[in-house]
């Protein structure tokens, strides 16, 4: 449809080109108009020729480097696979990737239950449904940075006070290398559920009311009608939210920089901190380079695999 | 008197003068009506019954989470270091004054008016930018991927951009862009130009599958170039995905850190930047600390008080497409 079209537009043009020769009787050649490919072309080549250059290059090049004993400044030897060798030995580095992971499965957990059921609320028949809607977004606009600045003081004064209260030891929860992942995770879910919320409720407005009332009449209510319509029904936001939850977690960095600078003893240092940490000013250029193409190719798995998943389940719908 | 209806009721109401039973006939209709609105009214009674009331309080509750941390933030802006203590009633008073000295300081020291400039150029100039090629390259892609094996290449080429981490550009990129005297808010927006780059390109390609070819043969036929006709038939029907666009964008560079951090390496400052960088000279005065976040984060809570309709359906449709 759209080639034919297209077809006829050239045709059209050809024409109308043709009409101009004759009613000027001159044998000059027609101004020639760029026409519609070689215009494609123009747009194109040099914006993909940026994206090239300030993307793809630096990719290879970080490749590149992950082959080297570059420190970042002055000379280097080629080491081949040493590095990626060295990383899987690294105890540093493995710890971050524990950390890391931890921190992004237990954060996308609690993220998409909390804001499910908060996107359930929010559509419910509720007094003050906008402006509630309206409020509970608000974290996500906030700067993640600022956002861990103003947490670290909660967690470093506000909850040790709460607890002593309770009877605890009123010992913040980020000077504790067994805690501190705890305190970064609620920092991170907390922004986090208001971007997934507001997901899950667009989610819930497709699910048409009657598909509620045929449940209700098979019997269907409360938890039974939500585990086998409501949910089945906004599959589709829930893998939005979990691809969106996963990579974002994975790549934390502003909240560290913030609450911790990776202590702990180390036990907060997340991939992305470790990185920019050691490649930048710690003399492990190469080294890192090579952790950010693991790192890389952590992600790439995983995003793939999270879509043939949530697609196959789509489809046994 | 009892089986008269409406259309009668009605009919009586023009004839009143003529009719000798005038009076009961108009008694009726009043009555009528009196009934119509009662009815009303019980029915806006049920509708109200039916709001869900516990759950609007859990809701409500719930709001604490989020308002907590600002309201901290507020009171400690305005507190002096002497009002502060670490029991629970000492935290959550009000100030003895409301006074702006903390925010006066806070800009002095984040030299504020400087970083919010910065910020302000880097998010606009980026919006900008991001808007105008990455809806030409939306468009073209849009159009041609379908039968063009080399456009679908590139579709993919560009759309697979979404998965590199910054965390693997950073090092390479902060030597490139000083090679190429980059390291500067100049090199910052064109990499954000970059790194937005695969996400609009999707969003406006998707989009332009919505409008329909034909619009754009009108203006072929009137001998129009193919640039004019994207410029003045297709930019303007594709405004919707263009607020999409310019507010993931602005959000996302507005607040982000590691570029500025890495590239511009603390010759210059964003306002979320600047909190960093400036960390150390709050010391221990949490007045002034949080002062200066207050002031970082005003501005983009402005922004969502007055488009919040469009923030929330812009970041709505940009992560659903």
């Amino acid at each position: 449809m759209e080639e034919k079209n297209l077809e006829s537009m050239e045709e059209n043009k050809d024409m109308l080109a043709e009409e101009h020769v004759s009613e000027e009787e001159t044998p000059k050649k027609p101004r020639r108009r760029l026409d519609r490919k070689q215009t494609f072309m123009l747009i194109t080549i040099p914006i993909v020729f940026l994206f090239f250059l300030f993307n793809t290059l630096p990719l290879l090049q970080g490749v590149m480097y992950s082959f080297t004993n570059f420190r970042g400044y002055g000379d280097f030897d080629w080491v081949g696979l040493r590095n990626y060798a060295d990383l899987f030995t690294d105890v540093r580095a493995g710890k971050s990737y524990l950390f890391t992971f931890r921190l992004a499965l237990v954060a996308t957990i609690v993220t998409n239950v909390l804001s499910l059921a908060l996107a359930l609320g929010l559509n419910g028949k509720i007094k003050f449904k906008s402006t509630l809607r309206g409020f509970y977004f608000v974290p996500n606009v906030l700067g993640a940075l600022v956002v861990g600045y103003i947490f670290s003081y909660i967690f470093t004064y506000i909850v040790p006070a709460f607890s002593k209260l309770l009877g605890g030891e009123g010992v913040s929860m980020l000077a504790s290398s067994k805690w501190a992942w705890v305190a970064i995770m609620i920092v991170c879910a907390w922004q986090a559920i208001a971007m997934n919320t507001i997901i899950y409720i667009s989610g819930l407005q497709t699910v048409p009311e009657d598909v509620y009332e045929a449940g209700a009449i098979d019997g269907a209510t409360g938890w039974s009608s939500f585990k086998h319509l409501t949910f089945p029904l906004i599959l589709p936001f829930f893998s939005i939210n979990l691809v969106l939850c996963m990579k974002n977690f994975l790549m934390v960095f502003d909240q560290i920089v913030a609450m911790t600078s990776g202590g702990p003893a180390q036990s907060t240092e997340s991939i992305s901190y470790l990185i920019y940490k050691n490649g930048m000013s710690g003399g492990q250029f190469g080294f890192q380079s090579a952790n950010a193409v693991l790192f890389f190719v952590v992600i790439v798995v995983i995003s793939v695999m999270q879509m043939s998943f949530t697609n196959k389940r789509e489809e046994q719908l | 008197m009892e089986n008269k209806d409406v259309k009668k009721t009605q009919e009586a109401k023009n004839n009143v003068s003529e009719n000798t039973n005038e009076k009961a006939e108009q008694d009726m209709y009043k009555e009528m009506k009196k009934r119509i609105r009662n009815e009303k009214r019980a029915a806006r009674k049920s509708a109200n019954k039916q709001v869900n009331w516990p759950v609007t309080v859990l809701l409500i509750l719930g709001l604490s989470t989020v308002i907590f941390p600002l309201y901290m933030t507020v009171m400690i802006a305005f507190k002096q270091p002497s009002e502060m203590t670490n029991s629970i009633k000492g935290i959550l008073s009000l100030p003895k004054t409301w006074s702006l000295s903390n925010f006066r300081e806070a800009m002095e020291v984040t030299d504020f008016w400087n970083s919010l400039g910065n910020s302000l150029i880097i998010t606009l100039a980026t919006v900008a930018i991001s808007i105008l090629l990455h809806s030409m390259l939306g468009y073209v892609l849009g159009r041609m991927r379908a039968k063009n094996k080399g456009y679908k290449l590139v579709y993919f080429y560009i759309i697979s951009g979404m998965f590199v981490p910054f965390a693997i550009l950073m090092m390479p990129l902060v030597k490139q862009t000083s090679l190429l005297h980059l390291d500067n808010m100049l090199g910052v927006i064109i990499l954000y130009t970059v790194f937005y780059m695969p996400m609009n390109v999707l969003l406006y390609s998707g989009y332009l599958t919505n409008i329909p070819l034909a619009l754009e043969e009108a203006a072929y036929v009137d001998g129009a170039t193919t640039f004019k006709t994207y410029w003045s038939i297709v930019f303007p029907v594709m405004k919707p995905m263009h607020a999409t666009v310019a507010i993931l964008t602005a959000l996302g560079t507005w607040n982000d850190v590691m570029t500025p951090l890495v590239i511009m390496s603390g010759s210059k400052n964003t306002l979320p930047l600047a909190q960093l960088s400036f960390q150390t000279q709050f010391g221990a005065n949490y007045n002034l600390a949080f002062a200066s976040y207050l002031l970082a984060l005003l501005p983009i809570v402005l922004f969502y008080v007055i488009c919040q309709k469009q923030i929330l359906s812009g970041v709505v449709s940009g992560a659903v497409k």
